[in-house]
């Protein structure tokens, strides 16, 4: 069974959800949809105040290659082209839309596609125009991810099926429910990358889910030799791109690299699956599954839910209960806490994780010294050495966390300090660390000028 | 609907931590000391509670004093400076000065912990440096030993105990040897048995290493101690001293004598693995076990001293800091 070195075991916490089948979400009175819901420049509007849109209508489009457009999710009229709040309290530019109630929101538009005649170019030019985008919560646009240099060969589409973050299950149902999608996904993502294999790489706490991909496969006779289903042991974060190439095809990304450096592109399995859901019908994103779960919410389950859903809606309709008290988009290990109601489900939202009292870090936890436990040492995916980064953190010598501890390849799993025994928050230490690195040079750039230019 | 969500907390990930703090693990150790020093007290009466009590008192009170001068945040719930303060009465003779267990108390935290800055910044084990200032300093009274289960134990103390500061103690008639010492200067050998289930002379922990080695056992099973340590120094004492024996079994002693006489099970049990001064890698942790058990074998066997845990794990203590660069990882997707 493949898997990678150190890593977690936190309460897995699948089970309230897991069993629950993905049910349709209701429309809320008004979505908002934000143009910056991917990585890089948001899509530039193409629909007016007052105008009607119907379900699946594009209502914004890619600007620039690195963007992708957005397409309405349901049928009723434009209330506003301007600004929303967005996740971290920032306006951002956005569409409202006020679905008509009476509609009965069938997608109208799209025209069946051929997609056996398309050709690798054209399979990553409509992957653009459905707006697809990493649904595993990365956003980053998939055509681009889908366009390697040309100098790096893929061999290899290793699809991610680990979903390694506590509570999510999300990926989960997708793949016990939309096998066939998935199938057909990964043979026009394999065309597209003119790839030689795929390998869906899935943790061994989801039996049931691999041995459902293995027998649709398996009576599909233009897939049985090319697409391999894998378990992996069951261990945080062994989703992550590092951990899944080491596992499954034994090599590393180099430091500073992309998957493309060793031949290999990771895709999440929801993208997978829409991908092979919307392509044939020529339709874009509009909605997507998202896992609602936590202590803090009365119906947990995974729902499919509209883009642009704003968050009160959707804790409305979860039975939100009086225990609850952080809100977190995606898991407990990497996802972001919620501080507004007003913000909508995006693309990248896989999960919404309502934890109460006895879930959450309490408050004022006191933070020790470090004591040399080692334990963070001991369960670093990258082998890098958190206690000293985190020592370094304190003194604010950033510099040299960078240059001498590689502090840049740190993702920010959240290992070191879900293990940390001083509650030292090393994680929220380097995330800063990176960030005031990141901005100064890009100030020391705009004084100089870069270089190039 | 919105008032409720005035308490929301918002953090930025991870947002949820193993329960396991340093406050839980310090206080599973006190816990797990317990039985060990129950035992002392068992075996040599009110002295060893004496002795354990002054050394801890007076640890604590250092600590709290240092706190307060410094302007820091109060440690003293992490127990740390409690579990200094029972390793150092651990180490000591039941017999020994209660004015100069007070004054290792002190020394112990002073020196071995503040000196540097703190818990998590002392290179060495402060138990260690309180007791090897007290061998350099009273090197009668800490090798004055006193024979355990004595009839009289729990309604008087040896009067060794009760000497005035600064005066020098009169050594009664009635001192043992240890087994160690019997071992190296009388060629006599204790048996094994005696020496697991604490039938010997000794400082108050060095006896009953069966009871040392189940409260290892149980921390370790909780995941609050690393095993690694222990069973890497157990490994090499083990190897070396069969070797040894099998050559001259006259001269030199059994593995199991070794390993349950003298310090060595407290020592390698609670001492070399103190999370403080013991390396952060795996593979350091090893080495740094091999290099102690190579170390106890060879001032056992060559040295001058019989006794040579305590050296062994100040020698090892200080070459931590190199143990842990030598084995650096090299972090994923980079060469070296
Ligand atoms: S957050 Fe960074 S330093 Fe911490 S375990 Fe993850 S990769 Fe390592
Ligand atoms: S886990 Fe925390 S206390 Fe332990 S070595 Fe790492 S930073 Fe220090």
């Amino acid at each position: 069974m493949g898997t990678f070195k150190h890593g977690i075991h936190p309460p897995e916490k699948k089970e309230i959800s897991g069993d629950k089948k993905i049910r349709r979400f209701p429309f809320s009175p008004y979505l908002i949809i934000l143009l910056s819901q991917h990585i890089g420049r948001p899509a530039k509007p193409i629909v007016k105040e007052g105008q009607e849109v119907v379900r699946g209508q594009k209502i914004a489009e890619a600007d620039g290659f690195v963007s992708v457009p957005m397409h309405s999710p349901a049928t009723g009229v434009i209330k506003k082209v301007g600004t929303s709040l967005d996740f971290d309290g920032k306006m951002t530019p956005s569409i409202v839309i006020e679905p008509y109630p009476g509609s009965e929101q069938s997608v109208q538009t799209g025209q069946d596609v051929n997609v056996d005649a398309l050709k690798p170019e054209e399979i990553v030019k409509a992957v653009q125009e459905m707006g697809m985008v990493g649904l595993g919560g990365a956003a980053f646009p998939t055509h681009v991810k889908f366009s390697p240099p040309k100098d790096k060969p893929i061999r290899t589409l290793i699809i991610n099926g680990a979903e390694c973050e506590p509570y999510l299950t999300s990926d989960y149902r997708v793949m016990l429910e939309q096998a066939k999608r998935i199938l057909r996904g990964t043979k026009i993502v394999l065309k597209a990358l003119k790839a030689e294999e795929a390998i869906i790489g899935i943790e061994d706490n989801k039996k049931d889910a691999a041995q459902v991909l293995k027998d649709t496969i398996a009576i599909d006779d233009s897939a049985v030799n090319f697409i391999k289903v894998e378990l992996l042991k069951t261990k945080y974060p062994q989703g992550a791109e590092k951990m899944l190439t080491k596992a499954l095809v034994n090599k590393e990304i180099p430091s500073g690299g992309l998957p493309a450096d060793i031949g290999v592109i990771v895709s999440n399995i929801a993208t997978v699956s829409e991908i092979g859901e919307l392509m044939p019908k020529g339709q874009g994103l509009i909605e997507r599954v998202v896992t609602l779960s936590g202590k803090g919410i009365d119906n947990p389950g995974n729902y499919l839910v509209p883009l642009g859903t704003p968050l009160e809606f959707v804790l409305e309709q979860a039975g939100i209960n009086d225990k609850a008290r952080q809100i977190i988009f995606g898991g407990p290990m990497m996802g972001k806490s919620a501080a507004y109601l007003e913000v909508p489900i995006t693309k990248g939202t896989s999960g919404i994780v309502v934890l109460s009292e006895d879930e959450v870090i309490p408050r004022n936890q006191k933070v020790y010294p470090c004591i040399r436990c080692g334990e963070c040492v001991n369960v670093c995916p990258l082998y890098l050495n958190p206690s000293r980064l985190g020592i370094l953190a304190r003194n604010d010598e950033y510099d040299k966390m960078a240059e001498e501890f590689n502090l840049n390849d740190c993702f920010e799993c959240g290992s070191c300090a879900y293990v940390c025994p001083s509650n030292i928050p090393l994680t929220q230490y380097f995330r800063i660390a990176k960030k005031v690195l990141r901005e100064g040079r890009k100030r020391k750039e705009s004084m100089v000028g870069t270089p190039e230019a | 609907m919105n008032s409720k969500f005035l308490q929301l907390d918002l953090r930025s990930s991870p947002h949820v931590k193993r329960p396991v703090t340093v406050e839980v693990i310090m206080r599973n150790v006190v816990y797990a000391l317990i039985p060990v020093s129950v035992f002392a007290v068992y075996a040599f009466g009110i002295s060893a509670l004496a002795v354990i009590l002054t050394t801890t008192v007076f640890s604590i009170l250092t600590e709290y004093i240092m706190v307060k001068v410094d302007g820091r945040e109060i440690t003293i719930n992490d127990y740390s400076a409690a579990i200094t303060g029972i390793l150092l009465g651990l180490t000591l003779p039941p017999g020994f000065p209660l004015w100069m267990a007070a004054l290792g108390g002190i020394i112990s935290i002073a020196l071995g912990k503040y000196l540097f800055g703190g818990l998590g910044f002392n290179i060495y084990n402060p138990a260690l440096v309180g007791r090897g200032f007290l061998q350099a300093a009273f090197p009668v009274s800490i090798t004055t030993w006193h024979p355990a289960f004595n009839e009289n134990r729990f309604s008087e103390f040896f009067s060794s105990n009760l000497a005035a500061p600064f005066l020098k103690p009169t050594v009664e008639a009635v001192s043992g040897a240890t087994p160690l010492a019997a071992l190296k200067f009388e060629q006599k050998a204790t048996d094994a048995f005696s020496l697991m289930f604490g039938k010997t002379d000794g400082s108050l922990g060095e006896t009953g290493g069966i009871i040392i080695l189940l409260c290892g056992i149980y921390l370790a099973v909780r995941k609050m101690l690393d095993w690694r340590i222990p069973v890497s120094i157990f490994a090499v004492v083990i190897i070396f001293s069969t070797i040894f024996n099998m050559i001259n079994p006259e001269k030199f002693p059994s593995a199991l004598f070794m390993l349950f006489s003298g310090g060595l099970m407290l020592g390698a049990v609670f001492m070399a693995t103190d999370m403080v001064t013991s390396p952060v890698t795996k593979r350091g942790t090893y080495i740094y076990g091999i290099l102690i058990g190579l170390l106890i074998v060879i001032i056992r066997i060559w040295g001058g001293l019989p006794e040579g845990v305590m050296f062994a794990i100040l020698f090892s203590n200080g070459l931590v800091p190199v143990i842990n660069i030598l084995t650096k990882s090299r972090v994923y997707g980079t060469k070296k």
